[in-house]
């Protein structure tokens, strides 16, 4: 540790202003507080402050994100031997997911986290962790085969245009993961949906690979149930056979990588309302949402086969857990007050299900339910603060 | 009385609790006041180097009001009129004489009006607070209610119980006075743990508030039990700084002696210490702390208190504590977003402070002054609201303070509030936002555009 402390010590002067290197400033400051909690201390206000920073706020969540990813890469494997129709073990199965997801990961981080470090080092201000969240995010919420250049694309258009013009971390309006899945999904859509992207038929780093067998349907459940021809709400993974409510649940389907598994989804949720770092109230009202507008459907919804899906395998199947659980409560973008929390999360559900049953376009409607509440979220809190400000004037008539 | 119950809230587990002791400090050569420690008031001189002051003899007054008086704790010769930058007055110090020497004040048979010129000509009135703004109360202004807690919740806090007991009739006189000085109501705000002693008050509204900081906050008290509005003054007064003013109006005699609490971490053994308002902080501490690291002393509480060096600052008359904490400024703690920190105090659950708390409800944390994180905009949300009890939208207020946008400053409520309501908020803040600071130059600004 004193080493290393020498060593921060020794190459401060380099990186500050006037150092050879000072341009890399906001760079070598992130390195140095990732290994020493800053010891600035105040200034102004309060003499003692809470051990909390954004960095451990966020590494929270990224823990909280680790069973789905972990889950969502040995799914990747799981699937892909069975799509070319060999057997494999549960490690060589997670290794080979584990590389096909990889790169995504690195591509990810690397492109994002490099525009985070540019646009800190411009506006001489400190990194900010945000990323860090978004980074891992958003490989989880695209199909195992979309090209690596256009991940690279989709999050430099995100990162730039959803966050850094609005000023960065905390001044978003959209979130910044859901951006770049939406990007992706409008500018290359045969590459987001159909029934070739979600199960990896080809090699992962020259391994693994194998030919597809000819019976193998690629297609996610949302996506069999969008284009059913008959009006019964059944579907089945990838060699035929039925699946239901279980199956679903448990996660071992075809999806984004890491949306499958319900399970793996809630383990990190509740890790994430046990540390009080996502709220509750907007997990629990998404999940009410959805199954009262899914109830509905069931009971007065057109005769096709996504409308008498019933209500509880919806909350199971595509991304509406993950959502609920990890997107729509990003404080950030979410509504801020929380009364405005209940409703903000009760219309994302009621969006998602209604974009899934009545739009024949789109399978799947959990991002674009949370990208509209997103614009919403602060309509929603205006309403709730003039409650407040009206309580106040009514005071002064009394 | 009504009895109230506060939810949100937190009480810091800081160790250096006072034991309920009392030493004398030395009788201090020279004390000094700070203009600065009186905010809103602008200061003009009344003395020059060299001249014989009494207790009670005025040192500074208000510019724009000039019955507001700030007082000289001690007798004897003005030492120095500090002044610093753009000739900015720093402080008035007074060396002490060889007799004690008093200021006459004719404080029996009073009528209102000379009650009000005799309590703001002596100095006391300089220790009352106003609301809006949270300045030094307007001398020219007849508040709508005046609020006085009987007890403090802040980390560390001095006990008036043990700090007032013996001196009810103090208490009652001052209480007494301030009924005289408003249009509407004295509220006088208990807890659960008040004594008998101290609850029996006449004159005045007496209600309970019990909770968890900042239950002893007036803030809190105001918001719960008769908020602010526009238009209102409501004045507040420390209930030591009450029973200052009453021994005052009982015996004439001026005298500025206060029990403060010097507590904290880093003081040896936490006690209370009485001395006259103004003592250099060297003299009032001496021998109390360990002195083998850099040490921060704080005039006030850990969240409220102004740092203060040794040598030349001086014990505000205003606060009840003096809290020492270390400065922590060398600290180098490794990987502080992951390691588990288990001797770190925090109101989230993503340390183990809670669980400890649990198992152990007298546990406390050692505290330094270290910020322990990187500024940032807001990101979570619910977090200072959990702990700001007032029926006020914290975060949205602060971002019209932010904004200097007054309309919305005003309907949020700006006009209730006091940087001291902010602390916790303050303290809670994942992305160290000087909240404080914020609401202060907001007040500031606030006031200079409307009054």
């Amino acid at each position: 540790m004193n080493f290393l402390k020498k060593t921060v010590d020794r190459l401060e002067p380099t990186f500050s202003e006037g150092g050879k290197l000072s341009k890399l400033h906001s760079v070598f400051d992130g390195f140095k507080t990732f290994m020493f909690v800053p010891n600035t201390t105040s200034k102004s206000g309060v003499n003692i402050h809470d051990a909390i920073d954004s960095k451990r706020l966020m590494i929270t969540v990224v823990i909280a994100l680790i069973p789905a990813l972990l889950f969502g890469m040995w799914n990747v494997g799981y699937q892909h031997f069975i799509a070319i129709g060999q057997d494999a073990g549960f490690w060589q199965q997670f290794f080979f997911g584990f590389l096909a997801v990889l790169p995504k990961l690195l591509v990810s981080y690397i492109v994002g986290l490099g525009i985070e470090f540019t646009s800190a080092q411009i506006k001489k201000e400190e990194i900010q962790e945000g990323f860090l969240v978004s980074g891992i995010l958003i490989p989880m919420i695209v199909p195992v085969d979309t090209p690596l250049w256009m991940l690279g694309l989709a999050t430099a258009f995100s990162v730039i245009f959803a966050k850094e013009v609005f000023g960065g971390t905390g001044y978003n309006i959209f979130n910044v993961a859901l951006v770049t899945r939406a990007f992706l999904f409008f500018a290359y859509p045969t590459f987001m949906s159909g029934d070739q992207v979600w199960v990896r038929t080809r090699d992962a780093f020259w391994w693994g690979a194998g030919d597809k067998l000819d019976t193998i349907s690629g297609a996610t459940p949302l996506g069999q149930l969008a284009t059913s021809a008959e009006a019964t709400a059944t579907y089945h993974d990838i060699l035929g056979n039925i699946i239901g409510f279980k199956e679903a649940f448990l996660g071992m389907i075809p999806g984004s990588i890491g949306e499958t598994s319900t399970l793996a989804i809630l383990i990190g949720g509740a890790l994430l309302v046990i540390t009080g770092v996502a709220s509750w109230k907007t997990m629990l009202s998404v999940f009410v949402g959805g199954a009262l507008t899914a109830l509905a459907f069931n009971t007065w919804g057109p005769d096709t086969a996504i409308a008498h899906l019933p209500w509880y395998e919806h909350l199971v199947l595509g991304g509406f857990a993950f959502g609920a659980v990890f997107m729509a409560t990003d404080p950030v973008t979410s509504a801020r007050t929380e009364c405005g929390k209940w409703i903000y999360g009760f219309l994302i559900g009621v969006m998602a299900i209604v974009v899934r049953v009545l739009n024949p376009g789109y399978p799947e409607g959990m991002m674009l339910a949370i990208l509209l509440m997103n614009i919403f979220g602060c309509l929603i809190d205006y309403f709730v603060v003039q409650r407040n400000i009206n309580k106040r004037l009514k005071r002064i008539s009394k | 009385m009504e009895t109230l119950k506060v939810k949100k809230g937190l009480n810091i587990a800081i160790s250096g609790n006072a034991t309920q002791e009392t030493v004398s400090a030395k009788q201090p050569q020279t004390v000094a006041l700070v203009p600065d420690d009186f905010h809103g008031l602008t200061p003009k001189v009344a003395v020059k180097e060299g001249d014989a002051v009494k207790v009670g003899s005025v040192l500074f007054f208000d510019k724009k009001h000039p019955e507001l008086k700030v007082t000289s704790p001690i007798s004897g010769t003005v030492a120095e009129v500090a002044r610093g930058e753009r000739r900015k007055l720093l402080y008035v110090s007074v060396t002490r004489g060889n007799e004690e020497a008093y200021e006459q004040f004719e404080t029996s048979k009073l009528t209102p009006e000379n009650l009000r010129n005799v309590v703001f000509g002596s100095g006391f009135g300089a220790l009352i607070q106003q609301r809006p703004y949270g300045v030094v109360a307007n001398p020219e202004v007849t508040p709508n209610n005046i609020f006085v807690s009987a007890f403090d919740t802040a980390p560390l806090a001095a006990d008036y119980n043990y700090v007032l007991a013996g001196r009810e009739a103090d208490v009652q006189a001052g209480l007494s006075a301030l009924a005289k000085l408003t249009a509407g109501k004295v509220f006088y705000t208990v807890n659960s743990e008040t004594s008998a002693a101290l609850r029996n008050m006449n004159g005045v509204e007496i209600n309970e508030m019990n909770g968890p900081h900042p239950a002893g906050n007036v803030g809190t008290q105001i918001n719960a039990l008769c908020p602010i509005n526009k238009g209102e003054t409501v004045w507040t007064m420390n209930i030591q700084d009450v029973a200052m003013m009453g021994r005052f109006l009982r015996t004439g005699k001026a005298d500025f002696t206060k029990t403060y609490a010097l507590v904290g971490p880093e003081v040896k053994a936490p006690k209370y210490v009485s001395a006259v308002v103004g003592t250099r902080m060297a003299e009032l501490v001496e021998g109390q702390l360990d002195n083998s690291k850099k040490l921060r002393v704080i005039n006030g509480n850990v969240l409220t208190g102004k740092p203060v060096c040794m040598e030349n600052g001086f014990v505000t008359p205003v606060v009840n504590e003096i809290s020492v904490i270390a400065e922590g400024d060398t600290e180098d703690e490794m990987f502080g977003w992951i390691a588990p920190r288990f001797n770190m105090f925090s109101n989230s659950s993503l340390f183990t402070a809670k669980l400890a708390k649990c198992l152990n409800k007298n546990k406390t944390f050692k505290f330094d002054a270290r910020v322990l994180g990187g500024l940032r905009a807001f990101i979570a949300s619910n977090e200072i609201e959990r702990v700001f009890p007032m029926d006020i939208m914290p975060e949205q207020l602060i971002k019209a303070m932010i904004a200097k946008n007054l309309d919305k400053m005003e309907q949020l409520g700006a006009y209730e509030v006091v940087p001291e309501d902010f602390a916790l908020c303050e303290y809670v803040c994942t992305s160290k936002i000087e909240i404080q600071r914020i609401v202060r130059e907001a007040l500031d600004y606030m006031r200079q555009e409307l009054e």
